[in-house]
């Protein structure tokens, strides 16, 4: 059993503590900075995050001590970065809950869910035995998204139907930006191949029900890919308990560098499944005519991996681990709630997703009556706040809810309630500022 | 005044909302006018999603004609609308020349990175714009309609030739 929910009314004994958070902000160089004159308040985690002393100076001990190639040469310097890399690859799949052999690196979750779209992709046109079939798509068949993806996990399946001749469907919302259970119901059916939803929307900060959603898809036999961008940094991950068959994520968003991310796959499918990008460190033998490929995790990192990232990430995923996830999950949840009941107080702002009260992650995004979410933003960064706005990379889920951008506030384990209250503070000011106040529909 | 507050001028914060100018239909933005003298163009800045479809027409008698008026539909941030609007007043009466001029001083003003001080006879209240330059970030969205604009004019211009 895994614990995945972060109840609003998040048990204090779970969550970090004031004391605690101020001691973690002090392991972040960046966060102590002045930004216009004022301290940086840095609410913009959802789109990366920052990077604490141990992620760094790991990465900068890789390279003044281990750096070469990994997984060749005979060298001392090879041997030690070979274990480096490999044991970043065993802490980070213990983290997500994987065995070793069933984490693949990638850039990031975009490569993950394109590595993904395009192995079936190449099983779909045949370009490998038997045991490939499993993962091809063609005419009839179906793939289901939802209405709140990202679109690292939507247009990934546009482009994979489009070359199938498979259809694209998705899981509408309802106003409160819920899945509409009901309707993945009678969407999930013999037809559908796969499965991909996001395990936490980026802008609505919902916490997607997965073991419904893999138990509709388990009665229909569909592949489920889970995008774990927002949730693996946030909430405490067991992919083995979650029962996917498939998820990605990215390691800047949750403390490491860019440049490195994973796809944990079940072993037998990823030794089932065609490769996407190939080339060298991914084969056994090659003539000028064919290859043959390793298992996985190799069989999918052709050419020259990111060793030092990989190295990094591991460092942070220990220092997540140390810190403790539902720790840091439930103290997130406190900072959600405190967003959203005092932005929803603000008269013209809108909180989009779930209401006060309801579990959310650590986030909120809002629309200001009468400023555009570029003049919100701006208006921010002037009092040293780091938000996000525009779409999101959510354009479809933006249109549902009848707007073109919002401003997102997203939190991380090292944000005080007093940085979301000069936040709220700050909102409160907008509208006077650009003489919105008083126009446009209020509250 | 801060920085803020000279890109937000009153100035500006009063094109945003007056928006002079915005008055194309939705049925005249969703089709490319056919006759002589008539540009129009589509700008999209798909990082903040703001949008413009603006249509310029020159007076009726070839392509020497002053600019009759400049009409747009759009949606987008205060600095992206008032520079819509105020170009649709400056452009009014100007000579084709006149508003290459102003479009091309426009754009060095405002890739200045705040370097450059506004020539006032030239660019009238998009001086006010001035202030943007020092927000790289929101160069484009200034630059929105002006883009839209020479396009326009092109089209218009070579039209009626």
């Amino acid at each position: 059993m895994v614990m995945v929910s972060t109840p609003a009314s998040a048990d204090i004994q779970v969550a970090l503590s004031d004391v605690e958070v101020l001691r973690i902000r002090n392991d972040f160089p960046v966060l102590e900075q002045e930004v216009n004159g004022r301290p940086l308040v840095y609410l913009d985690s959802g789109a990366t995050s920052q990077n604490p002393r141990s992620v760094l100076e790991a990465e900068q001990e890789f390279y003044e001590l281990r750096n070469a190639a990994v997984h060749r040469g005979a060298h001392h310097l090879a041997v030690q970065a070979t274990d480096a890399f490999e044991d970043a690859r065993a802490t980070v799949a213990a983290f997500i809950g994987a065995a070793e052999d069933e984490l693949v690196w990638t850039a990031n979750a975009t490569a993950g869910l394109n590595l993904l779209a395009y192995a079936f992709s190449n099983a779909s046109i045949g370009s490998t035995g038997a045991d490939a079939r499993r993962f091809a798509l063609g005419p009839g068949d179906e793939v289901v998204v939802t209405e709140m993806e990202h679109h690292a996990n939507l247009i990934p399946w546009q482009e994979l139907c489009r070359r199938t001749g498979a259809t694209l469907k998705f899981i509408p919302i309802d106003d409160d930006g819920a899945l509409r259970l009901e309707e993945a119901a009678r969407l999930i059916t013999a037809r559908t191949k796969v499965l991909a939803f996001t395990h936490a929307s980026n802008v609505l900060g919902t916490i997607n029900p997965v073991s419904e959603l893999v138990g509709l898809a388990r009665e229909v036999g569909a592949l489920v890919v889970l995008d774990a961008c927002q949730s693996a940094p946030h909430l405490p991950l067991d992919f083995k308990a979650l029962d996917v068959d498939f998820a990605v994520f990215s390691g800047h968003k949750m403390l490491a560098p860019t440049g490195i991310g994973g796809v944990y796959g079940r072993r037998e499918l990823l030794n089932a499944m065609p490769p996407f990008l190939t080339g060298g460190s991914m084969i056994t033998t090659v003539t000028m005519d064919k290859a043959d490929y390793l298992p996985a995790p190799q069989r999918f990192e052709a050419g020259t991996q990111p060793i030092s990232q990989a190295v990094a990430l591991a460092a942070a995923a220990n220092y997540l681990h140390e810190t403790g996830m539902e720790r840091i999950a439930g103290w997130e949840a406190q900072l959600g709630q405190r967003l959203v009941n005092g932005l929803s107080a603000i008269d013209g702002v809108r909180v989009v997703g779930p209401a006060a009260g309801v579990e959310r992650l650590g986030l909120a995004a809002f629309d200001v009556a009468g400023v555009h979410a570029h003049d919100v933003g701006q208006y921010l960064d002037s009092m040293g706040i780091a938000v996000r706005v525009g779409h999101h990379c959510a354009q479809p889920l933006h249109r549902r809810l009848g707007l073109t951008a919002t401003t997102r506030a997203s939190t991380y384990l090292y944000n005080t309630t007093e940085e979301v209250d000069f936040l709220l503070e700050a909102v409160a000011q907008v509208r006077p500022y650009f003489g919105a106040a008083g126009s446009g529909d209020s509250k | 005044m801060s920085s803020l507050d000279a890109m937000y001028q009153q100035l500006i914060l009063e094109h945003a909302k007056a928006r002079s100018g915005a008055d194309l239909s939705p049925d005249e933005a969703a089709a490319m006018p056919e006759q002589a003298g008539v540009g129009q163009c589509h700008q999209l800045n798909p990082v903040c999603g703001d949008e413009i479809t603006l249509r310029l027409e020159l007076e009726p008698g070839g392509s020497e004609s002053n600019i009759k008026a400049v009409r747009w539909q759009g949606e987008g941030c205060a600095i992206s609308m008032a520079s819509a609007s105020i170009l649709s007043e400056l452009s009014e009466g100007a000579s084709p020349a006149e508003l290459d001029e102003m479009i091309g001083h426009f754009r060095e003003l405002m890739r200045s990175r705040g370097r450059l001080e506004p020539d006032e006879e030239i660019l009238g209240d998009a001086a006010a714009l001035a202030g943007v330059a020092k927000y790289p970030a929101r160069v484009k969205c200034a630059m929105l309609a002006w883009v839209a604009a020479e396009d326009a004019l092109r089209q218009a211009v070579s039209a009626s030739s």
